[in-house]
This record gives C-alpha cells, sequence and structure tokens, in this order.
C-alpha cells in the first residue's frame, strides 16, 4: 500500500509539469475539492433562489392578496398584475420553493459539496474513484439546476402541484397550467438530477471502499464519512425508484398511457385513461421521498459529529452506537415511507405495519441525540460559528423530531395530515437542521476549501439571527396547524373559521423575512473572505482527521509527499495519555499506549 | 418612497450590524489584537451565555404561544372517535413536552457550563454501553406503548363493520367542489362511473342500477347526530382530500377507486355552536372581521359579514389553482330534522327525467349522448 501510495506520488509529480489552462482548473476539474466548490456555490445560487421564493409567498400568507410592487417586479404583469400575487403562481413558489431547497440545495449543495471535498481528504486518497464521473456528475447537476431555472420562464409557469408532483394534477395540463411545458421541463431536471446523484453516489461508494488510506479501517473512518458513505448508499438504493416513477408519468403525460391514471373526466370531458392508480405513484414517490429526507438529514448528523467533536475538544461519545444507529436509520428509511399515505386509500392495516417501523426510528435518533449532549459534557467547547450551528442543529433536530411521533402515528396523522403541522415539523427536522449542518460545515470547511477563514463576528450574527428566525417561524406554525388550516393555501380569507390565525401568520412572516435578509450577511462574509479573508493555518480548529494534514493551497493530489499512514481512530481530543488535547490519526501510537475507547 | 425607506432601513440594519461585531470585538480579553477568527476565551464567553440565553428565549415563546395561542387549537371533537384521537394526542404532548424541556436544558445548559477556557483540558469520556442502553431501552418502552394504544384507536376507527348499522353516503369530489349523493331508502349506491356524466348526472351514476333508483344527489351535508356515517369518497379528475376537522377525520379521494371513512357525529350543529369555548371563539372571530369591516368600509369597500360556526369540509390536497376554495358546508342535525331534510329532496332520477323532459333535442346534444354510450361500454367494463 505504501508503495503504491508512492507510486501516485510520482505520478503526481509528473501531472504538476502540465499547466493547467483555466478551462481545465476551474470549469471542466477532475478535482475533487474544485468540484466541491461548485456544488456549493451551485448550491448557494440556488439556495438564494429557493429562500427568496418562500419570502414572496409568506408575504402572500401573511397580507393576502395586497399588492407589493415588488411581485410584479420580480413576477410580472402576468403572475403579479398590479403587484397581487395570482393563485397559480403561488402554487407554483410553493413547487419550486420545495424541489429547490430538498434536491439542488440540501441533497446537491450539502452532501455534493461535502462528500467531494471531505471523502479523498478523510480517508487518505489522492482524489475520487473516478475523476472523470465525478466532473459528469457536477456538469449533469448544474444542467439540471439549469433546466429547472428554466422552467421559471415558460409561458404557462412553472410546476405548480407541489414538490410531490401526484399525478393526476402533474399529469393533466387541463388540471393546472403549471402541468404543461413547466412541468415537462421539471420531470426532465429530474431525470438529470437522479443521473448526476447517482454517479455521485457510485463514487462516494467506491471510494470509501476502496481507496483508505493505509491503517484507515472501517472502525477508523470520521462520523462524516460514515454518514457520507451510508447516504451514498440509500441514494442508489431509492432514486432509481423516482427515475422510474418520473419516467411512467412522462409516459403518461406524453404517450397516452394509464400507469397513474384513470377514469376521468375533466373539463367537460371524458380522458382514456383506464386502469391506472395515483396512489401507485404515491409507493414510488414515497420510496425515494422519505429515504431523501435521510439523505438529506444524515450528511448534516455527520458534519454536525465531527465538529461536535472537535470544538468539545472530547471524543464522540458512543462512537459505535452512532455507527449503529446510522445504520438503522438508513435501513428503517427504506421501509417507513407508507406513513405519508395513512390516509391515501391504501389499506388500513397497512397503515399499522408503516406505523410500527416509523416510531421504531425515533430510537436510533433518540441514541445519537443524547450521544452529543453527552459529548458536550465536560468538555472544553470552542464556541466557533460552526459549533453553534451544530449546536443549533441538534436543538432543532430534537424541537422538529419529537413532532414525528405524532404524525407517525396513523391514529393521530388523520387529523394534522397535510396541515401546518406537517410544514412546521418537517422544516424543523430536514430543512433548519440540514441547513444548519450545511453552515456549519461551510464554517468549519472554509479554510480547507478556499485557503482564507470566515469572519467569526459575522459568523456569530448569522448564527443568532437564523436561530431565533427559525423558532419564530417555525414555532408558531404548529399551533395553526393544530387548528386544522390546510396548507398550500393561497389565502385563508374564504374561512372565516381562520380569521383568528391570520395575526400568527403574520408574525410567522416577519421572522421569515428578517431571518431571509439576514443570510445576506452569509453571502457577503462568504463571498468577501473567499477573497480577502484572512489567511487560514493548516489545522486551525486543532482537529484530528487527515484533511488537515495537507497543506493549505490546493494541489492535485491532495499531499505533496506520500499519503499519510493512519494509526489511531479520529477521536482522540483530550487523551489523558497525551499533552496536546489532539491527536492527529497519523500520529503513531505511543510505546504501551492503550486504546482507550471500544 | 417606499424603496427609499427601504434602503435607509438596509442602510441602518447595515450600521448597527458593523457596530455589534465592533461589540463582540470589545468583549475579547486581552489586550492583543486576536484576528484569528478562531473563538478565543472572550468569545466562548459571550457565546456561551447567549447559548444560555437562548434556552430562556426557547422556553419564554414556548410557554407564550401556549398562552396566546392554545386557545387557536381544535378543541372538543364533534365525532365519537375524536375522544380516543385527541386522548392519545395528549399523552403524546405530554411526553414530547418532557423529551423537550429536558434535553434543551441539558443541551443548552451544557454549551453554557463548559465553555472552552485556555489550558483547560476536557474529560476523555468515550462510550459507556450502560449509559447507550438506557437511552435505547427507555424510549423503545415508551414508543411500543405509543405503538400499542395508536394501533388500537387506528383499527377501531379505520375498519368499518359491515354488520353495524350506518348509513352510506357518498362524497363527491371535483375541481373546485364538492357533492354529496345519498342511498336513499335501500342505503346502496348505484353504480356510477364518469364515463356516464351527462347532463344533470353530473357524478356519473349509472341509471340503469336497480340501486341507483332512490339515490339523491345534494350540494349541502347534512348527516344525523347519533348515527354512524359511512362515506365513500370518489373524485373525477385530480386527487383531493376529503378533510373535517372538527370530526378529526379526514380521506383522500382518488380518481379510479372509491376510498372510504366512517365516523358519528355526537354534537348538532346547533349544540357544537352554544359549546363556550366555540362561543369564544367565535366571538374572537367576529371582533377580527368587524375591525376588519371598519377598515373596508373606510376604503369604500362592502364590510364583512359577521361569522357564525359551521362544520366544514375542507379539500386539504392541493388539487388545482382555487384548491384554497374548495369547501362544504356540513350540518349535523337531529334524527328527526335529518329525516324531514332528506324527504324533501327530489332523487336523482326524478331530476333527470325534470330535465329532459321540456327540452328539444338538439343536434349537439344528440352527439354527445351516442358518444356517452359508447364510453357507458367501457364503464360497463371498468365497473366489474
Amino acid at each position: 500500500m505504501s508503495a503504491e501510495g508512492h507510486d501516485h506520488a510520482q505520478d503526481h509529480e509528473h501531472e504538476h509539469h502540465h499547466k493547467d489552462t483555466f478551462i481545465t482548473k476551474y470549469i471542466f476539474s477532475i478535482d475533487h475539492k474544485m468540484i466541491a466548490k461548485q456544488y456549493l456555490i451551485t448550491g448557494i445560487v440556488m439556495g438564494i433562489v429557493g429562500v427568496m421564493m418562500s419570502m414572496l409567498f409568506r408575504m402572500q400568507l401573511a397580507w393576502p392578496e395586497e399588492s407589493f410592487k415588488i411581485f410584479n417586479v420580480l413576477l410580472g404583469d402576468k403572475f403579479a398584475p398590479n403587484g397581487v400575487m395570482a393563485n397559480d403562481i403561488y402554487l407554483a413558489l410553493v413547487t419550486i420553493h420545495g424541489t429547490i431547497m430538498v434536491f439542488f440545495v440540501l441533497t446537491a449543495g450539502l452532501s455534493g459539496t461535502f462528500s467531494n471535498l471531505l471523502i479523498p481528504l478523510q480517508i487518505g486518497a489522492r482524489d475520487m474513484a473516478s475523476g472523470f464521473l465525478n466532473m459528469i456528475s457536477y456538469w449533469l447537476f448544474f444542467l439540471s439546476s439549469v433546466v429547472m431555472l428554466s422552467s421559471l420562464f415558460v409561458e404557462a409557469g412553472p410546476a405548480s402541484a407541489g414538490w410531490t408532483i401526484y399525478p393526476p394534477l402533474s399529469a393533466l395540463p387541463q388540471a393546472i397550467p403549471g402541468s404543461g411545458s413547466g412541468m415537462t421541463l421539471w420531470l426532465v431536471s429530474m431525470a438529470l438530477f437522479i443521473a448526476a446523484s447517482l454517479m455521485g453516489s457510485l463514487n462516494y461508494i467506491v471510494t470509501v471502499i476502496n481507496l483508505r488510506t493505509k491503517g484507515m479501517s472501517m472502525t477508523r473512518l470520521p462520523l462524516t464519512i460514515w454518514a457520507f458513505f451510508v447516504t451514498a448508499i440509500i441514494g442508489v438504493v431509492s432514486f432509481p425508484v423516482l427515475l422510474s416513477a418520473a419516467l411512467l408519468l412522462i409516459f403518461d403525460r406524453s404517450f397516452g398511457t394509464s400507469f397513474f391514471l384513470s377514469d376521468i373526466y375533466i373539463a367537460g370531458e371524458v380522458l382514456h385513461y383506464q386502469g391506472g392508480s395515483p396512489v401507485l405513484f404515491e409507493h414510488l414517490f414515497w420510496f425515494l421521498g422519505h429515504p431523501e429526507v435521510y439523505i438529506v438529514i444524515l450528511p448534516a448528523l455527520g458534519i454536525t459529529s465531527e465538529i461536535i467533536a472537535t470544538n468539545s475538544r472530547k471524543p464522540i461519545f458512543g462512537y459505535r452506537a452512532m455507527i449503529m444507529s446510522i445504520l438503522a436509520i438508513a435501513f428503517l428509511s427504506t421501509i417507513v415511507w407508507g406513513h405519508h399515505m395513512f390516509i391515501s386509500g391504501m389499506n388500513p392495516f397497512l397503515g399499522s405495519v408503516f406505523t410500527f417501523t416509523t416510531l421504531l426510528i425515533a430510537i436510533p435518533s433518540a441514541v445519537k441525540a443524547f450521544n452529543y449532549i453527552t459529548t458536550l459534557w465536560k468538555g472544553n467547547l470552542q464556541l466557533n460559528p460552526a459549533m453553534l450551528f451544530s449546536i443549533g442543529l441538534v436543538s432543532t433536530f430534537i424541537t422538529g423530531g419529537l413532532t414525528g411521533i405524532i404524525l407517525g402515528d396513523s391514529t393521530l396523522d388523520i387529523n394534522v395530515h397535510d396541515t401546518y403541522f406537517v410544514v412546521a415539523h418537517f422544516h424543523l427536522v430536514m430543512g433548519i437542521s440540514a441547513l444548519y449542518g450545511m453552515f456549519a460545515g461551510i464554517y468549519h470547511w472554509f479554510p480547507k476549501m478556499f485557503g482564507r477563514m470566515l469572519n467569526k463576528n459575522l459568523g456569530y450574527i448569522h448564527f443568532w439571527v437564523t436561530a431565533v428566525c427559525a423558532y419564530g417561524v417555525f414555532f408558531p406554525m404548529h399551533f395553526i396547524g393544530l387548528a386544522g388550516l390546510p396548507r398550500r393555501y393561497y389565502t385563508n380569507t374564504n374561512f372565516p373559521l381562520f380569521d383568528d390565525l391570520q395575526n400568527v401568520n403574520v408574525l410567522i412572516t416577519t421572522f421569515a423575512l428578517i431571518g431571509g435578509v439576514f443570510q445576506l450577511v452569509f453571502l457577503y462574509n462568504f463571498f468577501s473572505s473567499i477573497f480577502y479573508g484572512k489567511k487560514a493555518v493548516q489545522n486551525p480548529w486543532r482537529s484530528n482527521t487527515l484533511e488537515w494534514t495537507t497543506p493549505v493551497e490546493h494541489m492535485h493530489g491532495n499531499w505533496p509527499g506520500e499519503i499519510p499512514e493512519v494509526h489511531r481512530w479520529p477521536y482522540d481530543y483530550s487523551n489523558p495519555g497525551h499533552d496536546e488535547d489532539f491527536v492527529p490519526q497519523n500520529v503513531p501510537m505511543k510505546e504501551g499506549e492503550v486504546v482507550l475507547h471500544h | 418612497m417606499t424603496s427609499l425607506l427601504v434602503i435607509i432601513v438596509l442602510v441602518l440594519l447595515a450600521i448597527a450590524l458593523w457596530q455589534l461585531t465592533k461589540i463582540f470585538d470589545l468583549t475579547q480579553v486581552g489586550g492583543e489584537a486576536d484576528d484569528s477568527q478562531i473563538a478565543n476565551d472572550g468569545d466562548n464567553n459571550t457565546q456561551g451565555y447567549l447559548m444560555f440565553g437562548f434556552l430562556a428565549f426557547i422556553y419564554i415563546f414556548t410557554i407564550y404561544g401556549l398562552i396566546k395561542w392554545s386557545s387557536l387549537v381544535l378543541h372538543t371533537p364533534a365525532s365519537a372517535h375524536g375522544d380516543d384521537i385527541d386522548n392519545l394526542m395528549n399523552v403524546t404532548w405530554v411526553l414530547i413536552f418532557i423529551v423537550q424541556a429536558i434535553t434543551q436544558v441539558l443541551l443548552h445548559y451544557f454549551a453554557f457550563k463548559y465553555r472552552g477556557k485556555q489550558g483547560q483540558k476536557a474529560l476523555f469520556f468515550s462510550d459507556s454501553t450502560k449509559l447507550e442502553v438506557i437511552w435505547s431501552g427507555i424510549p423503545a418502552v415508551v414508543l411500543a406503548v405509543l405503538i400499542l394504544f395508536g394501533l388500537y384507536a387506528w383499527t377501531n376507527i379505520m375498519f368499518v363493520d359491515e354488520d353495524e348499522e350506518t348509513i352510506v353516503v357518498e362524497v363527491y369530489a371535483q375541481q373546485f367542489k364538492w357533492t354529496a349523493r345519498y342511498a336513499g331508502p335501500d342505503n346502496v349506491l348505484g353504480k356510477a362511473n364518469v364515463r356516464l356524466i351527462d347532463g344533470v348526472n353530473t357524478l356519473g351514476v349509472d341509471m340503469s342500477d336497480p340501486n341507483a333508483q332512490d339515490d339523491i344527489v345534494v350540494s349541502e351535508l347534512h348527516i344525523p347526530k347519533g348515527k354512524k356515517v359511512h362515506f365513500k369518497f370518489r373524485s373525477q379528475d385530480v386527487l383531493h382530500s376529503a378533510y373535517f376537522p372538527h370530526f378529526r377525520a379526514q380521506m383522500n379521494c382518488v380518481p379510479g377507486m372509491v376510498t372510504e371513512f366512517a365516523f358519528e357525529p355526537i354534537y348538532t350543529s346547533d349544540e357544537y355552536r352554544q359549546l363556550p369555548y366555540m362561543v369564544e371563539k367565535v366571538a374572537n372571530i367576529n371582533a377580527i372581521r368587524t375591525k376588519k369591516s371598519a377598515e373596508l368600509v373606510a376604503k369604500g369597500e362592502p364590510a364583512l359579514d359577521p361569522y357564525t360556526f359551521d362544520y366544514l369540509l375542507l379539500c386539504n390536497k392541493i388539487c388545482g389553482a382555487s384548491h384554497y376554495n374548495m369547501q362544504m358546508k356540513v350540518v349535523v342535525d337531529t334524527p328527526e330534522d335529518y329525516k324531514k331534510w332528506l324527504s324533501e329532496k327530489p332523487t336523482l332520477v326524478q331530476e333527470v327525467k325534470a330535465a329532459n323532459a321540456p327540452k328539444p333535442v338538439e343536434g349537439g346534444v344528440e352527439t354527445d349522448s351516442t358518444k356517452a354510450k359508447d364510453t357507458a361500454a367501457i364503464a360497463k367494463i371498468a365497473m366489474k
């Protein structure tokens, strides 16, 4: 192995004589670190679009059908005549907001960035198993982003059937204008996205299995890598199912098949569809859709594990229990999809089974939460912005996760299904939590990505305003959900019953707007620090993992000489046998040193 | 003008931020300039206290919410099975609040208590099988109890006993309205398929089916108190969801299949209006509406009607642009009133006859009816 590593080093030196052109270095790069940055910046751009959409529809919800000049400026005369948001564009905004945030920001932006950056660096590999496939993966993702954004400009408007695109609504342009060419572009974009995601995932899996450096056994992998690895496996198992669902939907839409459609009378005529079932689509969609939640949250939890351990100057508590819980969550995530369908018309007996499997997920989730809290106990906490976001993640993960006990219970789901209670739940547990994980990762690994530091005080302001606003938005939302307010309503003014919820909606929107605007602090910090940030030292957080043994200046192949050999697990923080409070993984065991952990 | 104001606010915000970063800088201990952008003891101290403050924020916000917004949430179920749901819900809430209270305290308090100091070393505490067993075991036991209670209630609610005496009502969904069909004296709904939709027969009922002869189609849903109503749901176009929030009942309406849900109303509409919580809620809503009306009148627009409570059936699955306004009034009558109301309604057969009788057949209608015949043949096959 070490001889092989040496060969790689030689190859690398040989390679270095070729001058990188601008195009091979910054655009069609096969270097995982550059691809990670490409993913991140694309993700951030998509995130800006997604968050801005949510601010627009939140304004409509707080001040229904009022005229805002900004609506007219952004949405145009067709969708916001006189500055009043039209009802079909409201649904389009909700749909595209969900799609962008779930897939483009929290799947590609989060997993794509940090899996690419950290897998080779933390396992001690010179690059991904296939740099070429990695490049193709990014560019397919880029293309899918372009297609998704271009769907905003088609005449009838973008897809508007909700991010879950349930047919028949998504299949019939007669049912909603967005189901015309907007929906076609949505499906094309998602097909490209899935292809990109599969290429990425296969690459991650192969790299983790085959390219670990000498001494890096599976039980010495940082929890980040475990999370990315398991996430990639879930992705490979479930994304193809969404692809097939999307293909069948394309057949139904364009070639007259009846996979998901049957007995439809719309716009004064009977359609020819016979024998299909929308419930079948729901099964296929959620077979990906639910694991997708874990595809989003597991990398965030992996990042958090690493950051909490480093900044607590303590080993992560229960390393093996953490791995077991990741595996348990991954396994369970593939057999709980039916809890989105308790009242879909499927057999109630099936509902019982899914209630059982769903509530089981609370056990590994509880283990993770308690392990994080115990890691903080008697630590020497370095409250860097990344650490604050990680603690914030644990907080919102608990708050949002607990209401999952209600939604996962079929009996209780009957009355809160598809209300704002659901919106509050999943935004806290996967939306905000995963976003915090992403921010934590950015603050922590920015020095590794750009060789410079982010401004910490701007980071603190960013965190505190975001933390207050996140609770401010989603905590009150539970109440309006419990009042029976359905989600995806353009306005509630047709129901005097809900008149008393309007003040709460105004409060929610106020928090949403403040929180949204304050993300500018992050954007300013991020983009200005790339160029003007303070130069980073090699290992600013005094961390144990291998990425901090590489030079600050990026180079192909990551390490100038041989790849370091690994002698210990990644969490030897404050090990009583050592003077320093951290012992990097490549430090050999001392004479007679005993392993102090399981 | 507004844009100018917005710009001024943004500039002021930026200045405030700049000042805040200055304050953070000043809180750092020691005179030496530290621009490493890594948290030092001063940062740890400030952020630790802020963590503690955030804990207070979460608690105060939660308590504020519970006091201020609890009156908004659904109360007193109007159906027989509703108490099963609400009781389970309350038990679950108690558990959630206990866990939430404990974990958030520990998390934020530890973040405050163990804020770092230079030269201090953390405790090397890597694992404990005992602790892991405790905190996977306790949730497992608690969840097992919740699952058992949940499944017991679920089975009772969802499986309708075939022998039980129920009133069969079809709820029919289409963009963007609801229609109801009563099975009539035989309590069996006639067969139906969207391919049979023709004129006043908007639900596609098979008029040749003997069971359909006494079916009654109405646009307002009346159900009797104290009788279990067995709803059968159909949709003619896209997915809808029939949501009866006050009855703790919901079921999707799926084109191409019939879904079902049964519940027994236990308060008539009038009785439910008299419940103290509802009286208070309606008064509150009317106060809000009066205020809004005053604003509207000042602008020269008509005032809002005062609100009286009615049970509602809402669409709760995104179904198109006007999804937000797909509703039907539900009236719970005494059994006598219900019988009287229903007996005054014409059957579908009578309505079809009335519609066909006076009008001479025009060319356009004729092609329509031949088309209907074609599709009727398919529908027969489909209905098997």
